[in-house]
């Protein structure tokens, strides 16, 4: 036996599995980092008042409570519209048109969307909404964000119908129910979690989205329920009181940060739960 | 006889046949307003080429595609190029892949082949956490804690390490701003991280364990296994999660306007600030009067919007050989 070659041979893979290993430790460490100074730096700011009092000027004590107000309202908007279109054209490539042409292209597009640069679907909004509405609105805001939904519940909504056996499908079948009724009735209620799952992710990716709100809701020091107007949302006034040179604007910044990151890793595990399912294999 | 005549009566026949009607008509409501939700999805896509194509049309007609290649910036003479942008995209990306693939394939790697049972779900989850935390965050984070730090420590070491080496020295040149190229490129890797490190676990789990198993019945090491075997056959795969992760890292936007610095110009050194096609559009497109420079913006989008297309194309294509090659179906 060749115990040089051996030795050789063993001491690479010691060097290998340290390095994979060192590459885990560093990724976590990002995380831990990030989560660490968000913590430090947002906590000493993250109290009542940030909900509770609108934005401040430079100097003067106050909160994040329009910026909130309006990042919900634009959010459920965006939920509300995209949603639905979601669900059903994920149901559309699921069910009705599994290998048609159309369905492929669909697909193609909705997975290039899926990944497409936000800024450019602000952009895209912006040509078609603000400049024929004439002014920045919530509404244009929130229609930049439908369209980032669309995709993540399109997604969601076809992998998880696809996951449905086909047996039950044949089932109703045989019991005579009509295609819709076999659809509303067994498929998607056996896929309810996974689709409420993608709704989850969904709200996740775009609360914490600014670029396409930069130049289709702007922002708005004020209290505004007005969705024809500009609106605040917290990642805009984030990026706002961050760039500036106040220190209490850029404290505020930070508990604005801690609060949607928060936000989104809740909403990404309470997504994860649901489906969480026996590890594979 | 009470059979027959049950099925003979003509009102219950009719009844009958009245709900299967009902049933049908309902049925192509319902498939016809699934395919109109479908094709508004399409109609988005080719809106928002089209848009992007009318918007940068001035500009377009007017710069050629000389736009590509000029430098110049400048909003009060009129004049713009689209070069320091492409270029600050483009550097950005190439070394927030060159650090994150080695290290998102490291992720993978320990993962699946060496992460105890218990441990792996944990690992994973918390890994793909990083992918949950929107780009602001970066952004911030990056600005008032990872800049100041390279500032610091880390950019004077590299510059005074490479000094008088002749690329090295031009590529890590002074002063140490902390913000800049290189700042904003290693922001993405941290980024586009849990992108690689998913997709490739994914594939590398959709090795047949035969043939694992096969390679450590002949006395291999876990490094053997995985460069010989494992990598080989999720090559493609492998590379798909990069191209993915790449589209990200093109149009990622707010992560990069923090902390690249804003300058319409391209540098040899890495640690000079830049800018990109997504931090420029982002910091000037409100405050952009006159349309050409409106026009130049939309033109730059219209860029990043085909530049992310043929990388995202690419990268699906690699995914669905693997898929295919798997045994097909979508997880």
């Amino acid at each position: 036996m060749n115990l040089g070659l051996y030795a050789r041979r063993r001491m690479r893979n010691g060097i290998f599995l340290g390095l994979s290993m060192l590459a885990t430790a560093f990724g976590l460490g990002w995380l831990a980092l990030i989560l660490g100074s968000l913590f430090y730096e947002g906590f000493s700011r993250f109290d009542l008042s940030l909900f509770t009092q609108m934005t401040p000027p430079p100097g003067e004590d106050g909160g994040l409570l329009n910026p909130i107000f309006g990042s919900l309202i634009m959010t459920s908007l965006a939920v509300a519209v995209g949603t639905p279109i979601g669900i059903l054209a994920g149901t559309y490539l699921a069910e009705h048109g599994r290998y048609t042409r159309l369905a492929f292209v669909v697909r193609f597009v909705n997975d290039i969307l899926l990944s497409a640069p936000s800024i450019v679907i602000g952009l895209f909004i912006y040509v078609t909404i603000v400049l024929t509405m004439g002014h920045f609105s919530a509404f244009a805001g929130s229609a930049a964000l439908a369209v980032i939904v669309i995709p993540v519940v399109l997604r969601t909504t076809e992998n998880m119908l696809l996951l449905v056996p086909n047996t039950l499908r044949e089932a109703a079948a045989a019991l005579g129910a009509s295609r819709a009724h076999i659809i509303a009735r067994i498929t998607w209620r056996a896929a309810r979690a996974g689709i409420v799952t993608g709704m989850l992710l969904a709200v996740a990716r775009i609360s914490g989205e600014t670029a396409p709100l930069l130049f289709t809701a702007l922002n708005n020091q004020f209290w505004s329920t007005d969705l024809n107007a500009p609106m605040a949302s917290l990642p805009i006034v984030i990026f706002q009181f961050a760039m500036s040179p106040y220190a209490d604007w850029q404290a505020l910044a930070w508990a604005g940060a801690l609060l949607i990151t928060l936000t989104v890793l809740a909403l990404s595990i309470i997504a994860r739960a649901l489906i969480s399912q026996p590890e594979r294999r | 006889m009470v059979d027959t005549a049950f099925i003979l009566n003509d009102s219950l026949l009719e009844k009958r046949q009245r709900a299967i009607d009902r049933g049908r008509r309902a049925d192509a409501r319902f498939m016809r307003t699934t395919q109109a939700m479908a094709i508004v999805v399409l109609a988005i896509f080719i809106g928002i080429i089209w848009t992007l194509l009318v918007g940068a049309w001035p500009a377009l007609s007017i710069y050629g595609f000389s736009f590509l290649w000029t430098e110049a910036w400048n909003p009060v003479t009129e004049s713009f190029g689209a070069l320091a942008p492409i270029y600050g995209t483009l550097v950005t990306s190439a070394i927030a892949i060159v650090i994150a693939v080695p290290i998102g394939i490291g992720i993978a790697i320990f993962l699946t082949e060496l992460c105890p049972r218990s441990l792996r779900r944990p690992v994973g989850i918390a890994v793909e956490l990083l992918a949950g935390i929107p780009s602001i965050i970066y952004g911030i984070w990056g600005l008032f804690v990872l800049a100041p730090f390279l500032q610091q420590y880390v950019q004077p070491a590299v510059i005074d390490a490479f000094d008088g080496i002749p690329i090295l020295s031009t590529l890590f040149a002074g002063p140490p701003f902390g913000i800049g190229i290189f700042t904003a490129g290693l922001i993405l890797a941290i980024m586009i991280l849990p992108f690689i490190s998913s997709i490739t676990r994914d594939v590398f789990e959709a090795v047949p364990p035969v043939l694992k198993e096969a390679t450590y019945g002949l006395g291999a090491t876990v490094w053997e296994v995985v460069w010989y075997v494992v990598l080989p056959y999720a090559r493609s795969g492998v590379v798909g999660g990069v191209m993915l992760a790449l589209g990200r890292a093109l149009g990622e936007t707010m992560a990069i306007t923090f902390v690249i610095g804003n300058a319409h110009r391209v540098s040899a050194s890495l640690f000079a600030p830049g800018t990109s096609i997504s931090a420029a559009i982002a910091n000037e497109f409100t405050e952009a009067v006159g349309d050409l420079y409106y026009s130049s913006l939309i033109a730059l989008g219209l860029i990043l919007f085909l530049v992310t297309f043929i990388v995202l194309a690419a990268a699906q294509y690699m995914l669905m050989r693997i898929e295919r090659r798997a045994g097909g179906g979508t997880k």
